[in-house]
């Protein structure tokens, strides 16, 4: 099939003076994992709403699996399947109650439904869980009856809206297999992430987006390779050893130096290696201890920050300061 | 003791068996898309589901009509018509509305509830008749008004009702109040979509139904009302519905008072299902 599995031209969904999604072209071949990658308010949730036709678009066009999300919603309807970001099934529900009355709604008859309904269960480890109702299900199995809910009809392409977000490791691990699982089986997937390392696992292709608009898109490599150089990270043995290294790399690198909140790790961008062997040199004679030492490319973060300007941990912040004033 | 530990952490984790998840992945069925009477009729199951799961909110349903027919047969029975038991002939079909279209409200807070929850997105996004959710929901609801007048008619019969319209005339009575609620339930839908919070919903519709149902001739007779507001309480369906249920249950209803209940259930459901949807389409 050439035809893409998404395509969107100029999308724009303005919530009153807010532009929260600012003219979004995205071109998305089928079978892959395409990672929108973008901070709190960045527009993500807002930009799958549209295309799984939760939410009508105020300007440009997008298409799903060849058929327009406006017109041909209902086709679209018929072919994708959609885990939102917040859990979209019945709290007071069991998870065999939730997943049977969704097989009876996309047609499945009663014993076709709970057949069904209990070979998903087994399959997500939820089986010992399925008659107890959603509201005493944890996070991580939360996500998961979640997740089955939209493949209880294969579906040929599927939204996932921060699938891990708020899941200890070892949740966010079987939500990563459950993705690996539908990318085998042939499912385009469109996921969002405020992850990083998140996209860069996953994703085939990754945008990012900020403020309603793609910044930036491509493979993580090309990404990484966008913001032009390599990364040194450094540790050193103690604070007081950091401030001496940190200074030192300042003058021998010249660009910005991080350092993390542990006190003791720095990382810049080297844009050239030589310098980089010639300053360990410098940092050994110097009597600064270099514990941990990498040069290599530029994590997503380092892109993030590149390609916005702002760290990602500082627009979360403001989003949030923002969202206790809505509270009060 | 142990044990139990042990299984606690192995549900909690639960085992995601990999090549049983491509397996039901590997398997395709796509049946037919329902019907619009069977989507429906799911919907209308899972409102039962979760009066089973919660069965509190028949408190609601059970406990504020007995309360309300208790006192005002007793309080205002002998003032009014004499005595309690004079009163209760005249009040049963009216209380018996009142019950019923007050608690449709609660269509209106359910909906508004599963927006906020995120269930609604996964409804939306089913390739299914769009009304379904919404008619499902009405159908539970048909579930709570028939048991809520099953609660007024009998205590109104212990309490010395004796309906003339015999087993006939009462089923015809409740039946044609259902069909108004049925109708006036889709204001509540309407609101359940626009407002924000489920108590918003409680509130808007607590202020639209108390003058409506108190402007009526459901505890008192009209004649002695001030003439201005015997008007109002003549133009109010809520009137006609309670004269036509008294009628059905009595010695006959007026042809004109089964009209008026019709003709303003039709022109309900004209306006505010067609509003209901469109809302619906676009939240
Ligand atoms: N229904 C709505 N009404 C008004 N504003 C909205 C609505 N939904 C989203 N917004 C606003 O649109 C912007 C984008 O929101 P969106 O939820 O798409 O962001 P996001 O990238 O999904 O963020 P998060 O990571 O927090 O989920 C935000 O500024 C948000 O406040
Ligand atoms: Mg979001």
């Amino acid at each position: 099939m050439s035809e893409l599995a998404i395509e969107t031209k100029g999308l724009v969904k303005v919530f009153g003076d807010n532009r929260a999604v600012d003219g979004v072209d995205l071109q998305i071949t089928p079978g892959m994992v395409f990672g929108l990658l973008g901070p709190n308010g960045a527009g993500k949730t807002t930009t799958i709403r549209m295309l799984a036709t939760l939410l009508r678009p105020d300007g440009g066009s997008a298409t799903v699996l060849g058929h327009d999300v406006v017109t041909e919603a209902d086709k679209v309807r018929s072919r994708v399947s959609m885990t939102g970001q917040y859990a979209s099934v019945d709290e007071d529900l069991t998870g065999t109650e939730n997943l049977v009355m969704l097989a009876r709604l996309l047609g499945f008859d009663k014993a076709g439904a709970k057949a069904r309904a209990a070979e998903l269960l087994d399959a997500f480890g939820l089986g010992d869980a399925a008659d107890r109702q959603i509201k005493n299900y944890s996070g991580g199995m939360r996500r998961r009856i979640d997740i089955a809910a939209s493949i209880v009809v294969a579906p040929d392409l599927i939204f996932l809206d921060e699938p891990t977000t708020g899941l200890d490791p070892r949740s966010r691990n079987q939500v990563w297999n459950v993705v690996r699982a539908l990318v085998a089986d042939g499912t385009t997937v469109l996921l969002t992430t405020q992850y990083l390392d998140e996209a860069d696992q996953l994703a085939d292709r990754i945008a990012v987006i900020d403020h309603g608009k793609v910044i930036a898109e491509g493979t993580s490599s090309e990404l990484k390779a966008s913001v032009g150089a390599g990364a040194l990270h450094v540790r050193v043995s103690g604070p007081e050893r950091a401030e001496r290294a940190e200074q030192m790399l300042v003058d021998s690198l010249g660009g910005e130096v991080i350092r993390e909140s542990d006190g003791v790790s720095l990382s810049a961008r080297a844009d050239d290696p030589t310098r980089v062997a010639a300053l360990l040199t410098e940092l050994s004679n110097a009597g600064v201890e270099v514990t941990e030492f990498s040069l290599g490319q530029p994590s997503l973060d380092e892109v993030f920050l590149a390609l916005t300007g702002h760290p990602v941990e500082e627009e979360t912040e403001r989003v949030d300061e923002r969202e206790e004033e809505a509270v009060r | 003791m142990t044990t139990t530990t042990l299984d606690t952490t192995a549900e909690e984790a639960g085992t995601l068996d990999d090549s049983k998840l491509r397996s039901v992945l590997g398997n395709r069925v796509r049946p037919d898309r329902p019907g619009a009477v069977s989507a429906s009729l799911t919907f209308g199951w899972r409102a039962m589901l979760k009066i089973k799961h919660v069965p509190e909110q028949l408190f609601d349903v059970t406990m504020f009509p007995i309360m309300f027919t208790l006192l005002f047969t007793y309080l205002f029975g002998g003032a009014l018509e004499g005595s309690p038991t004079a009163y209760i002939q005249i009040l049963a079909p009216g209380i018996l509305v009142q019950t019923v279209i007050f608690i449709t409200m609660y269509a209106g807070m359910g909906l508004n509830n599963d927006i906020k929850k995120g269930v609604f997105d996964r409804f939306r996004s089913l390739p299914i008749w769009r009304p379904a959710p919404m008619v499902g929901l009405l159908l539970g609801d048909a579930v709570r008004f028939i048991l809520a007048s099953l609660v007024v008619l009998t205590l109104s019969l212990i309490i010395g009702f004796r309906p003339e319209g015999g087993v006939i005339g009462v089923v015809a009575g409740i039946g044609l109040t259902l069909v108004f609620a049925f109708s006036i339930s889709w204001i509540w839908t309407l609101l359940g979509l626009v407002m924000r919070t489920p108590e918003a919903v409680l509130n808007t519709a607590m202020t639209i139904l108390f003058p409506v149902i108190f402007a009526s001739n459901i505890f008192v007779n009209p004649d002695t009302m001030p003439g201005w507001l015997q008007t109002v309480v003549d133009l109010n369906p809520i009137t006609h519905l309670v004269s036509a249920v008294r009628g059905l249950m009595g010695t006959g209803a007026e042809t004109s008072d089964l009209i008026w209940v019709f003709a303003s259930s039709a022109a309900l459901i004209a306006i505010f299902a067609p509003l209901t949807m469109r809302r619906y389409s676009r939240l």
